[in-house]
């Protein structure tokens, strides 16, 4: 007689629960890994405390704070045009954009921004133009090299030597420009300062077609940012992105377009905008946006008018300095608006400009006098970067790096 | 009501909207520098009203919420709200108060998500908690720091203050080693490694460290560049 033996078949819920045990152990544990705040990737001092399992992302915590400088503290300290300075350490990448985002700022409160003289408005917009340039090669140029592609950054450094150069004629410094006053300029367009600046924008567009070939078809770079933190046009909103990063995800809208402060809206521009929201289109948006920089620039070059850079206002803008040595009234306003500041009027204003790294705001309250009650810096690097909790998980670790150069922010601004 | 692109409105008809809805609560609008700002009265009520701006109002960009320390009035904090609608291309400002004693008032994170790291802020700065929030740490300062700098109280030369400015920093392991930099040395001359004696840099984490002989022949014992203090 056969042996009789009993064959357990358990129930197919038992089976899965058991073969999910068995997968649990061969995932095993999961890994905390601590990116930053010293990683290339992370452009500066951003920390993101990782939760790996194998390696996917679970949990990402970014953590931010390490270049705090209290900017808004010191700010409350100090007259408005002393202020600045400061603003070139913003965003390092674009201090032009920053200065002139400040200034209009200090002179909406006053009341002063419509009265700006033409010249000065036209060389302001160039200097954006340029800053947007300037702020976008280095963003790309970083971007790619993050990813693997050395060249497009060695490429994108050598145009941006030249904007230093030129930025170094018009403003005295290569990298901390403070060029922008209340009420104007710190100068006028140096003599020759035009033909040089086409000259550049002759030059750059090659650039951006060459750096084109090296990526927008590139199957290396396409396979690494097509489909990669992919933001969806609800999300981008809900998490208050903005600039480029707010137009990959497929919202057309532009502070230059929507509210045009200075003369933007006496030029012709396109605003380009993506449709998937992944880490490429972002970089397409990038890409075309200083094609069109170049345009608006090449505007403002052809329309630049003539006539002073300044408001005609001694109580706003320092009178001419042989003028104080040598008149009593100018003496007064001289010595007033260097120890005191401008006198700003009690209230208080909000102005956001498109930079690009987003919508740089200033939110100002004044009591009066010639410092800031409270000024709060709304930095769009900082608000940017708190979607990446959200944006990271699922993502492998090698896609962090290609996340993070797409949305393209700074420390120097985020933390102020 | 919906307000969608083709709606042409201004923030000053939907302050008065929101008056209309709210009644008391909201106050304003006032105007200055094509701005309106409205007043919520209760803190309490704001993620109500978020909310509603959001919804029936067409408020879906939070821009930022700050905060300002009226000190020495009463109430001492004033947090003020910026929105914007992609729909209408509005702005508004809402401003509301929180006294002292409370210092606390309803978060709006689940409004918008991007209020979550504004809050941090005003809580990290200011000391302003918001009732709710999911994760209401730290943001800019260390864990652990024990003041808010921001406010008027604090003077702009900072504070010292106990902790170590990074909370989960640990010795390096070459530190206190011969050809280590220390740390915190009266000048870049005190901390370079290469002025000091390897024999006596069990001193060297306190910065009392004796002077190399050539350097104390050419700059002296006291003067000059160098290790400072004598040896106890």
């Amino acid at each position: 007689m056969p042996e009789v033996r009993d064959i357990q078949i358990p129930e197919p819920s038992a089976r899965v629960a058991s073969a999910a045990d068995e997968l649990q152990d061969m995932q095993g544990e999961k890994m905390v890994l601590n990116m930053g705040p010293s990683h290339p990737a992370t452009h500066g001092v951003l920390r993101i405390v990782l939760e790996l399992d194998g390696e996917i992302i679970t949990k990402a915590a970014p953590d931010v704070g390490y270049l705090h400088r209290g900017d808004e503290k010191i700010a409350e300290n100090m007259t408005y045009t002393q202020f600045i300075p400061y603003t070139d350490r913003l965003d390092y990448l674009a201090p032009l954009a920053n200065n002139v985002a400040y200034a209009l700022a200090v002179e909406k409160l006053m009341g002063i921004d419509k009265q700006l003289p033409p010249r000065c408005q036209f060389i302001r917009v160039i200097c954006c133009e340029l800053a947007r340039i300037s702020a976008h090669l280095l963003g790309m140029g970083a971007f790619a090299l993050d990813i693997g592609a050395i060249t497009v950054f060695l490429h994108t450094f050598t145009e941006r030597e030249k904007l230093y150069n030129l930025f170094e004629s018009l403003t005295g410094a290569r990298f901390t420009t403070s060029y922008t006053r209340i009420g104007g300029l710190s100068r006028d367009l140096p003599p020759g300062w035009v033909e040089q600046c086409r000259k550049f924008l002759e030059e750059v567009v090659i650039n951006f077609d060459e750096t084109e070939t090296f990526l927008t078809r590139n199957k290396i770079f396409t396979d690494r940012t097509q489909g990669v933190g992919v933001v969806s046009r609800e999300d981008a909103i809900d998490f208050g992105l903005t600039g480029p990063n707010l137009r990959g995800s497929n919202v057309n809208f532009d502070m230059r377009r929507a509210h045009p402060y200075l003369v933007y809206d006496q030029l012709e521009f396109d605003v380009p905008y993506g449709t998937t929201g992944d880490a490429y289109d972002r970089y397409l948006v990038r890409i075309e946006e200083m094609r069109q920089s170049v345009r608006i620039v090449r505007q403002c070059l052809d329309k630049l008018p003539g006539g002073p850079v300044n408001v005609p206002d001694m109580k706003v803008i320092l009178p001419p300095k042989e003028r104080v040595l040598t008149k009593m009234e100018e003496l007064i306003h001289h010595f007033i608006n260097v120890t005191q500041g401008v006198n700003v009027p009690p209230g208080e204003i909000y102005f956001g400009a498109e930079n690009p790294k987003g919508e740089l705001g200033f939110y100002i309250n004044s009591k009066g006098g010639g410092t800031p009650y409270r000024m709060k810096i709304r930095s769009p690097s900082f608000v940017n970067l708190s979607i990446m909790s959200h944006l990271l998980p699922g993502h492998m670790v090698s896609d962090i790096t290609a996340i993070l150069g797409s949305f393209d922010f700074v420390m120097g601004e985020c933390d102020r | 009501m919906e307000f969608g692109a083709s709606h042409a409105v201004t923030s000053g008809e939907i302050a008065t909207q929101l008056k209309a809805q709210f009644g008391d609560l909201i106050s304003g609008p006032v105007e200055f520098r094509g701005e309106v700002t409205v007043t919520l009265a209760d803190a309490e009520r704001i993620a109500d009203v978020c909310a509603a701006l959001k919804k029936n109002f067409g408020f879906d960009y939070l821009v930022d919420i700050s905060s300002i320390d009226n000190y020495g009035e009463d109430p001492r904090w004033t947090i003020v709200y910026h929105f914007y609608g992609y729909g209408h291309h509005q702005h508004l400002r809402l401003k509301t108060s929180v006294s002292e004693e409370k210092s606390e008032l309803p978060t709006v994170t689940m409004v918008w998500r991007t209020a979550d790291w504004h809050e941090r802020e005003i809580y990290d700065m200011m000391g302003i908690r918001f009732r709710g929030h999911p994760d209401l740490r730290r943001i800019l300062m260390w864990e652990g720091y024990p003041y808010f700098p921001l406010r008027k109280d604090f003077p702009l030369a900072g504070k010292s203050s106990e902790l170590p400015e990074v909370g989960f920093s640990r010795p390096s392991p070459m530190a206190g080693g011969p050809f280590v930099t220390i740390a915190g040395g009266k000048d870049t001359i005190a901390r370079e490694p290469r002025v000091r004696i390897p024999e006596t840099d069990a001193l060297a984490t306190t910065n009392r460290v004796e002077r190399r002989a050539d350097i104390k022949d050419a700059h002296g014992e006291g003067k000059g560049p160098g290790p400072i203090e004598p040896k106890k």
